[in-house]
């Protein structure tokens, strides 16, 4: 029977193009602008690594001022000291760890008519590729002795690579950056989470770095960071030890950990690692560190920001003031064939059959409400592109994946079977003598 | 087969009580072909409506082939109309954006019906009314009487063991009218019994048995006899 329903829809939206179109265009645009944030807020609150989210934790240490609070009430702050990134790093206690932070390097090319140019970089530790999950195009990440003997290698991104040499395998070749020869150890892949979990106090949906290489490299070429830095006490020198041995706070440090009982022995480790740092005159407020897996921390930090939880309300709101309008008009639809009900009535159609044909006409409404609503979602995204298209992770942001084209026609098919339910309960209710006049 | 015994039906306003049947009691044999005249609000649309399980009523009993239709909920009502009873309207009532085969179909489509044997019925009760060339025109590509007559073919299709009959000849011209009247004796002849309601004499006298109805209830059940007191 659902065939024969679908006939009958089919048959109904051509006799009734305009009331049928403007049905159409109620739903599509409701679904238009609710998918348009929907996206928004899915791609801003995805998880940029689903496999192994719940393995890694973002790393907080509370060795701020004693009377106020990096951030209120009682938050800890975001990143942690030279002086703590390095001794757990050194420590290991973790399956694995990885301390990093942003900078900017100039290459230096060596072929004729190339001008040097600044890339962004970043400086960890070796373990930072495995840990993330980076694929590489060409070679591998460098290792563990590479970080202890502070080895100047690099790994480039496949931009630079294909700028550098062409988009071939360089690994073995060398790379001057800011007058230092770098041996090229691997090529990253594409590779672009989003948001940018490892460091999301320097842009969370910005793009992944160019280069990457070794920590103890740029600490020792006293490569400051090029994200934020926050200090809570004045730097008693301004030399680059002096800011080393400071409690700015500057650096990223992520573990890995696997289940509870390792979480809570790290989380242990951590506070015992403060009280010893208390004893030594450091650390002056209660202990406070924290251990949050990568989706506790993009929610710790707010990545999605909450205009953006405003507007998704708003398009919902949208979204039900477009389903009312159908509602109206499926109601004038319905009514208009109180005839036709009354005779299906009679004829021997029962009000459940009565309500199928209806349901699945507005399904069919539904559908074709879904696919103009993924155009009318295009064109919003688009909008919202032009808008903000000064913001380089703009393109990331607007972006339209399967899983969401499919969610606009479910949604819209959901939409419109939920509006089609009250005009289709008065369907049911048509009384057919009255409507055939005597019989 | 149909048997009415003192069934009431009143039809109540916030004010107002109105009795459109008062202790009706009627009983159809298989094979009768039975005229039901009587003039405007005597109920006989509501006598029709409830005989075609299209309206409840308020009081008595009815039993249809057999079955009591007091307590049937609205999917047994639907089955036993769909299986039992054929209407014929005045206004045809045909669907006008379905060709005759398609409107012929839709009784057959609710009794689930496998595809080639919907079409096997169709065929035949189309080529019965003879408008075997005609199953793929529109209601609006045929005059009256054809209309009419796709019409007595869906109301036959599902083979009901009876016909009700609305005013089935008062929207056409006497040529016509006589036409469907004798595809109606026709099938009558062939066995299905036919209730029809008329405000012509002439075709009241055709049936084998006709009621008269007043104020709700049965007056005459004799044919004979009123029509002819009636003439005179």
């Amino acid at each position: 029977m659902i065939s024969y329903y679908a006939k009958l829809g089919l048959l109904s939206i051509r006799q009734n193009p305009v009331l049928s179109a403007l049905m159409v265009a109620a739903i599509a645009t409701g679904i238009g602008a609710c998918m348009t944030i929907v996206n928004i807020d899915y791609v801003m609150s995805g998880n940029p690594i689903p496999h192994r989210s719940s393995l890694l934790y973002h790393v907080q240490l509370d060795s701020w001022d004693p009377y106020e609070a990096a951030e209120e009430p009682n938050e800890p702050p975001d990143q942690v000291t030279y002086l703590d990134g390095t001794a757990l790093l050194k420590a290991g206690k973790a399956r694995r760890q990885v301390l990093s932070y942003r900078t900017g390097r100039v290459i230096q090319p060596d072929g004729d008519g190339q001008l040097p140019f600044q890339v962004s970089s970043r400086s960890t530790s070796a373990d930072f590729f495995s840990m993330f999950d980076v694929p590489f195009l060409y070679g591998s990440a460098w290792d563990k002795a590479a970080d202890d003997s502070a080895a100047y290698v690099v790994v480039l991104g496949r931009e630079v690579n294909e700028q550098l040499f062409g988009g071939q395998d360089p690994v073995g070749r060398n790379v001057v950056m800011n007058g230092d020869t770098y041996r090229v150890t691997g090529v990253l892949d594409n590779w672009q989470p989003t948001p940018k979990f490892y460091d999301v106090s320097n842009q969370s949906f910005g793009e992944v770095e160019e280069v990457y290489f070794p920590l103890s490299v740029s600490i020792a070429e006293e490569l400051s960071s090029s994200g934020n830095t926050n200090c809570w006490k004045p730097v008693p020198e301004t030399t680059w030890q002096a800011f080393l041995n400071s409690e700015c706070v500057w650096m990223q440090l992520w573990v890995e950990l696997h289940g509870e009982t390792e979480r809570s022995d790290y989380l242990a480790y951590l506070d015992a690692y403060v009280e010893s740092q208390k004893a030594i005159g450091r650390f002056p407020r209660p202990l406070n560190n924290r251990l949050y897996n990568v989706m506790e921390w993009m929610q710790n930090q707010e990545v999605v920001e909450s205009d953006v939880k405003v507007l998704l309300g708003l398009a919902v709101l949208f979204l039900v003031v477009c389903l009312l309008n159908t509602i109206g008009l499926l109601l004038a639809k319905i009514m208009r064939r109180a005839g036709d009900i009354g005779l299906r009535r009679a004829l021997g159609a029962s009000r459940n059959a009565v309500f199928a044909q209806y349901i699945v006409e507005a399904g069919l409404i539904g559908i074709v409400g879904g696919v103009a609503g993924i155009g009318m979602t295009m064109l919003g995204l688009q909008g919202i592109r032009i808008l903000y298209g000064e913001f380089d992770f703009i393109d990331r942001l607007v972006h339209l994946d399967w899983i969401m084209m499919s969610t606009a026609i479910i949604l819209a098919i959901v939409s419109a079977l939920a509006a089609a339910l009250y005009p289709t309960w008065r369907a049911c209710g048509i009384h057919p003598a009255s409507q055939l006049k005597s019989l | 087969m149909l048997n009415m015994k003192d069934v009431s039906k009143i039809y109540r306003t916030e004010s107002v009580e109105t009795h459109a049947l008062r202790e009706f009691s009627f009983d159809v044999d298989e094979g009768e072909f039975i005229s039901v005249t009587g003039p405007s609000g005597s109920g006989k649309t509501t006598f029709l409506n409830i005989a075609g399980l299209l309206e409840e009523f308020s009081g008595g009993t009815y039993e249809l082939d057999g079955c009591n239709v007091t307590n049937l909920n609205d999917r047994e009502r639907s089955r036993l109309r769909n299986e039992k009873i054929g209407f014929i309207f005045q206004s045809f009532n045909l669907i006008p954006e379905l060709d005759v085969f398609d409107n012929v179909d839709v009784p057959l489509r609710y009794r689930k019906f496998s595809s080639a044997e919907r079409r096997k019925r169709i065929d035949r009760v189309i080529d019965l009314v003879g408008l075997g060339s005609r199953a793929h025109h529109l209601p609006s590509q045929l005059s009256g009487g054809q209309q009419q007559r796709v019409a007595i073919a869906r109301a036959l299709a599902g083979e009901p063991r009876f016909l009700l009959a609305d005013e089935p000849t008062g929207n056409l011209d006497s040529q016509m009218a006589e036409s469907v009247m004798e595809l109606l004796e026709d099938i009558n002849r062939n066995g299905t019994t036919i209730i029809m309601v008329t405000h012509e004499k002439n075709l009241a006298k055709r049936a084998r048995r006709n009621i008269f109805m007043r104020d709700g209830c049965v007056s005459n059940n004799d044919s004979a006899l009123h029509l002819a007191a009636s003439s005179a």
